[in-house]
């Protein structure tokens, strides 16, 4: 039962009523960060889903870090959180 | 499975940049990210030692990372720059008192003065009375013709000659992108000209004229964002209230989706207006508009124009919603032209 931390920045935090950490536990043993988007989307947001995921896909234009590290250097969806993973997601669309 | 840092090899790697092999830990992110900034500035002599700058300040990331990193490489390397933050004021409630804070935030921060300039003390109208007129089709054009004219003004007020800008390597390919989809040729090719031209010719040559740069032109919306992230520094992430009707989001949307299909779409953007070569023949230079004096293609400015035209409370006719600017036709002989083209004017924050 992974226990993990989720942060939100660049805006999105707007999505999550303003919490820029939520804290969230998930049961199973191979959890992937996939799964936990999806829990984010059906779970955590009530509305403007589609600013977070299009499709299959996080929106582009969201960067994703996995405890400081960029998503794309560990595999993206298909990483395995571990406990006490803190996963960051800051949106670059928003201002200039 | 961690990587070590592509740079150094010492220290486990934070991001990925460039799209492709290279990955670097923050302190190489840092360096990267400062030397790119620094060498983008050298290379096409964007700023001079000494020099008074106008940094055009809107609490956002882009301005934000800007005004942080041009006092470090001022320090750095002893330019002797009078930096100065710009800021404008377009009278839009709950969205720009908020992030005039975070200008004033970063005033503090960077012990930077600041010089805010409104549009109400410019044009007699905030963008909520422009938006109570004119509805939220169209004010995205005034908004872009009234802050690209307030920041000259506030740069003159300063007496400064230069006035650099946040816009990134993602804001300028999506610009020509729009310009280029919207057909609208006198815009595009007056954005393809800005882009590519060299300072080093225009610094002696025309030293009234207000040169406009953008030293992170070279760095990606990801990069700065990753940076600001990094080095933690605070800026104001609430989308203009009256933006989402722009066409300019889409744009950028669609950038962002071709992006994930094809990781180089926006470096190949920028290669592809590199080699656009346009001859200069349409600029008609020192022609200053009879009103109030800024440098205008045309006997009286856009910025007028519109003012004029919501002073007379036809804003809404003001503007036209087809790609040809009527404006750029040579053809209106009469003293207040009916329509600017939408298309010509809009543009973004940064
Ligand atoms: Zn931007
Ligand atoms: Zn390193
Ligand atoms: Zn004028």
């Amino acid at each position: 039962m992974p226990q993990v931390e989720l942060q939100f920045g660049g805006g999105l935090e707007s999505l999550t009523g303003g919490n820029k950490v939520v804290p969230a536990n998930f049961s199973g043993e191979q959890v992937v960060l996939g799964r936990v988007i999806d829990w984010i989307r059906t779970c955590l947001i009530k509305e403007k889903h589609e600013y977070f995921v299009q499709g299959e896909h996080i929106r582009p234009g969201i960067l994703v870090l996995i405890n400081d590290v960029d998503w794309e250097l560990e595999g993206k969806t298909s990483y395995v959180i571990q406990e006490g993973d803190r996963i960051t997601f800051i949106s670059t669309l928003h201002g200039g | 499975m961690k990587r070590l840092c592509s740079h150094c090899g010492k220290s486990f790697a934070n991001i990925l940049v460039g799209r492709e092999d290279k990955y670097l830990c923050r302190c190489c992110f840092f360096e990267y990210f400062e030397d790119t900034v620094h060498r983008t500035i050298v290379e096409e002599c964007l700023l001079q030692p000494g020099e008074r700058i106008a940094i055009g300040a809107s609490g956002g990331k882009d301005s934000t990372v800007l005004a942080y990193v041009l006092k470090l490489l001022n320090e750095r390397y002893y330019y002797n720059w009078d930096l100065w933050l710009l800021s404008i004021d377009e009278g839009i409630q709950g969205y720009r008192d908020d992030s005039l804070r975070t200008v004033e935030q970063n005033r503090d921060d960077y012990n930077l003065p600041l010089y805010t300039l409104s549009y109400s003390e410019l044009y007699n109208w905030t963008m909520d009375q422009v938006v109570s007129q004119i509805g939220r089709k169209s004010n995205c054009t005034f908004c872009g013709v009234f802050r690209r004219q307030a920041l000259d003004k506030g740069t003159e007020k300063i007496q400064a000659n230069v006035l650099a800008t946040g816009h990134n390597a993602d804001d300028i390919a999506e610009t020509i992108l729009l310009n280029l989809l919207r057909g609208d040729h006198a815009r595009f090719s007056r954005s393809v000209m800005e882009e590519n031209a060299n300072y080093r010719m225009s610094i002696d040559s025309d030293s009234k004229k207000i040169r406009r740069v953008k030293p992170l032109k070279r760095v990606y919306e990801k990069e700065i964002v990753m940076y600001a992230y990094f080095k933690k520094l605070k800026y104001f992430a609430t989308e203009c209230i009256y933006a989402p009707f722009a066409y300019r989001g889409h744009a950028r949307e669609y950038l962002k989706s071709l992006e994930r299909i094809r990781p180089h779409s926006i470096s190949d953007i920028l290669y592809s207006l590199s080699c656009i070569s346009l001859e200069d023949s349409k600029t008609r230079v020192g022609q200053q508009c009879i009103r109030c004096g800024s440098i205008s293609s045309q006997n009286i400015c856009k910025a007028c124009l519109l003012r004029t035209s919501l002073d007379r409370g036809q804003g809404v006719l003001a503007v036209k919603r087809s790609g040809m600017a009527i404006l750029s036709k040579n053809t209106v002989e009469s003293e207040i032209p009916q329509t600017v083209s939408e298309s010509s004017t809009e543009s973004n924050i940064s």
